[in-house]
């Protein structure tokens, strides 16, 4: 008996794994069905269906690109402090010290590959027509799931706290300022007023309650950091399941009906 | 003589540009490989003695050009001065001319995109993608050789939008090779590409397998794209150095450009959320039933047209536009013009009610501040009448005139609601560009302005 197949046979391999390795049509189909990181896939997919050059292989890449930003952000924790003292040196720090600073530029870099394949993959998802019935709630999820990778991506940009990052937010959070109703220099916001006294103002409005300050500050730091290392990644996380138990639900990967 | 501050070649640059130059000669030197396994031959002109040669002679005689060219960049034959391989100089201004404004970079990326629609049965075949291709990288090779087209375009934040313009190229040309196909499938009563011999495979190993590969070959590109090029990282962050052009972060850049036409109530708050929401609407609006989970173009001519249009023109152009084009003071600048602060450009934009009340030679109504709140409003309603009158022609009469006309298949089939939100949902499209021409014809500012209520469209 080789080593391999003494492994095999042994107790704890089957414990884990509680079938034979997949080399027969049998085990190939109970492969999917038993183990929790491919139950995702069906257990036969259309031929044209899977074809690189239908997919683009997109939705996968940026779904694989997620759990890169996921891995990567988390290690990334570990050497990174939120705070105005910190956070560039120490960003600096994982550039031009840290062996692990590798993980940073693949940060960066695969959040920017992940804005553009979420594109991609809308725009696939768009010219094969599968937002058509049934698929069309899956679609909204989807468009949802894009303005979350722009959220996530934009909160991020902010912690290497350089100048690139405060004014780039200070460019994009002034459009919260000019926001109907609810900011201070938006049209309507003297509509919101008690005896007088506007309810709406720098202190109180949309672009305050984004930055949680009147201007790009260390509050604004913090509540970025919170948004991006957990509210929307949470949020992300369990839309990600929804839109990939519809996919399953609706009929799997589309092909001509 | 004094050295030159902004160099157009370097030793360094030129070592640089070989390696690109390198790269275009291997994929080149593939694709004559391919080139004369499939594409045959073609006759010579009588000119030169008749006779037949492969059509991958002339890709060969290319690719050895780009050898020879990448050899000389790469051992460094010659002294900065003697290289003149670049883009040529009297070039340059009619590039710049061009691109360095609004108007004509909307128009030729319009051009561009009713062209990729119109000749799309010979652009999306293999040649013509090889073409557009080695021309693209030709004329990124040759600017690179420009200082000024180098500090912005291999500024570390732009490279990914660089790449991002290849690929979203490849793509384009890839559905519609696909498109195409299946059209012709379609004309001539053939099963589609994708039902044809479309038989269920095993998943593992059919998928499985292509997700690993594709997982590792994606970590290792990641890795070497990290390795090589270091990710942004300016100086620290300081409150009193406002950077000139201060840019929001490059995929909100689009958004960015509409300010320019709107004000940020609209151009960042409320466009942004009608381009969500219609994004959602959009599987409830579009009742064609065909072309579902295939490529096609000619059955769904209208809403591939119209999303493309939202999708290359006016995103990933505007993009471009803002992050290559956009330089201080927010002032159009040339690929290879330099980024000059004091660079002026006369703007005196006119409201629409000052261009209606000087037209009639009489004093434009303005509120003052002993009148009473109500008075106010009535002197500003009265003030911008005529534009009020307008915008809501357009949002609530366009589309009932449409529905008579233009879109009266549309509205027949979709009912009420339903066509009054796409209806709706184009006009706001087609808001962009209707205010981009009406500032570059009329210098037009505010179709309704009142600044006293931020209430400015």
């Amino acid at each position: 008996m080789s080593v391999g197949d003494y492994i095999r046979e042994s107790q704890i391999w089957k414990s884990v794994f509680r079938h034979p390795a997949p080399y027969d049509r049998r085990n190939r189909v109970v492969v999917m069905l038993t183990n929790f990181f491919l139950h995702l896939h069906p257990v036969s997919v259309k031929q044209e269906g899977i074809a690189l050059s239908y997919t683009w292989c997109m939705g996968g890449i940026t779904f694989f690109l997620f759990l890169v930003e996921a891995i990567t952000g988390v290690l990334l924790m570990f050497y990174y402090r939120p705070t105005l003292e910190w956070a560039f040196n120490d960003i600096q720090a994982l550039r031009d010290v840290n062996t692990l600073g590798v993980m940073r530029e693949v940060h960066r870099w695969g959040a920017h590959a992940m804005v553009i394949t979420v594109w991609l993959h809308m725009y696939r998802v768009f010219l094969t027509g599968s937002y058509k019935p049934p698929r069309e709630f899956n679609w909204v999820v989807g468009v949802i799931l894009l303005k979350l990778t722009l959220l996530l991506s934009f909160t991020g940009y902010l912690l290497p706290w350089d100048q690139l990052a405060i004014w780039a937010i200070t460019v994009g959070s002034n459009m919260a300022r000019a926001t109907p109703v609810l900011g201070h220099e938006g049209p309507g916001f003297q509509l919101l007023n008690i005896g007088g006294y506007d309810l709406i103002t720098n202190a109180s409005d949309a672009r305050f309650l984004l930055l949680g300050s009147k201007f790009v500050g260390e509050e604004t730091l913090n509540r970025f950091y919170i948004l991006h290392c957990v509210a929307i990644p949470l949020v992300v996380a369990g839309l990600i399941a929804i839109h990939f138990w519809r996919v399953r639900k609706d009929g799997g990967i589309s092909q001509p009906l | 003589m004094p050295l030159d501050p902004h160099p157009n070649l370097t030793p360094a640059v030129i070592f640089g540009l070989g390696w690109l130059y390198l790269i275009q000669f291997l994929m080149n030197l593939a694709w004559t490989v391919r080139s004369l396994k499939r594409d045959g031959h073609h006759p010579l002109p009588a000119l030169f003695g008749g006779g037949n040669v492969p059509v991958a002679s002339w890709w060969g005689l290319y690719t050895s050009l780009l050898g020879m060219v990448a050899f000389a960049h790469l051992t460094g034959s010659s002294t900065p001065e003697n290289f003149v391989i670049g883009m040529p100089e009297f070039i340059k201004p009619g590039i710049d001319w061009v691109v360095a404004s609004a108007v004509r970079y909307f128009s030729v990326s319009m051009l561009a995109y009713v062209g990729v629609i119109w000749f799309r049965r010979v652009l999306a075949t293999p040649t013509a993608g090889w073409l557009m291709l080695n021309g693209a990288t030709l004329f990124l090779t040759l600017s690179m050789a420009d200082y000024d087209f180098r500090q912005i375009v291999g500024k570390p934040d732009n490279v990914p939008i660089v790449a991002m313009l290849f690929i979203v190229g490849f793509f384009t040309w890839l559905a519609f090779s696909r498109a195409n196909d299946n059209d012709k499938r379609i004309a001539e009563g053939r099963p589609l590409r994708e039902a044809e011999g479309n038989e269920k495979v095993l998943t593992w190993p059919d998928l499985v397998y292509t997700e690993l590969v594709c997982m590792i070959a994606l970590t290792a590109f990641l890795f070497v794209w990290g390795v090589c090029l270091q990710a942004p990282l300016e100086e620290p962050a300081s409150s009193v150095k406002t950077p000139n052009p201060s840019k929001a972060p490059w995929y909100f850049l689009g958004l960015q450009e509409m300010l320019v036409y709107y004000d940020p109530w609209l151009a960042g708050v409320v466009f942004p959320s009608v381009i969500l929401g219609g994004l959602m609407a959009l599987p409830y609006i579009d009742f064609n039933k065909k072309g579902n989970g295939y490529y096609t173009f000619n059955e769904r001519k209208f809403s591939i047209s119209v999303f493309m249009f939202g999708f290359l023109p006016l995103w990933v152009g505007m993009i471009i536009l803002g992050t290559f084009l956009r330089g201080p003071n927010w002032n159009m600048f040339g690929i290879y013009e330099y980024w000059d602060v004091h660079k002026l450009e006369a703007l005196n934009n006119v409201d629409l009610s000052e261009y209606f009340w000087y037209s009639l030679n009489m004093v434009r109504p303005m509120p003052t501040p002993d009148m009473s709140l109500g008075e106010q409003a009535i002197t500003i309603l009265k003030r911008e009448w005529l534009g009020i009158v307008l915008t809501l022609g357009y949002l609530v009469i366009a589309p009932s005139i449409m529905a008579a006309t233009i879109f009266r298949n549309f509205a027949l089939r979709m009912g009420f609601i339903r066509y009054m939100v796409f209806a709706n949902l184009v006009l706001m499209m087609a808001a962009l560009p209707i205010k981009m021409v009406l500032r570059w014809a009329f210098n037009l500012k505010y179709i309704i302005g009142i600044p006293e209520w931020f209430l400015n469209v």
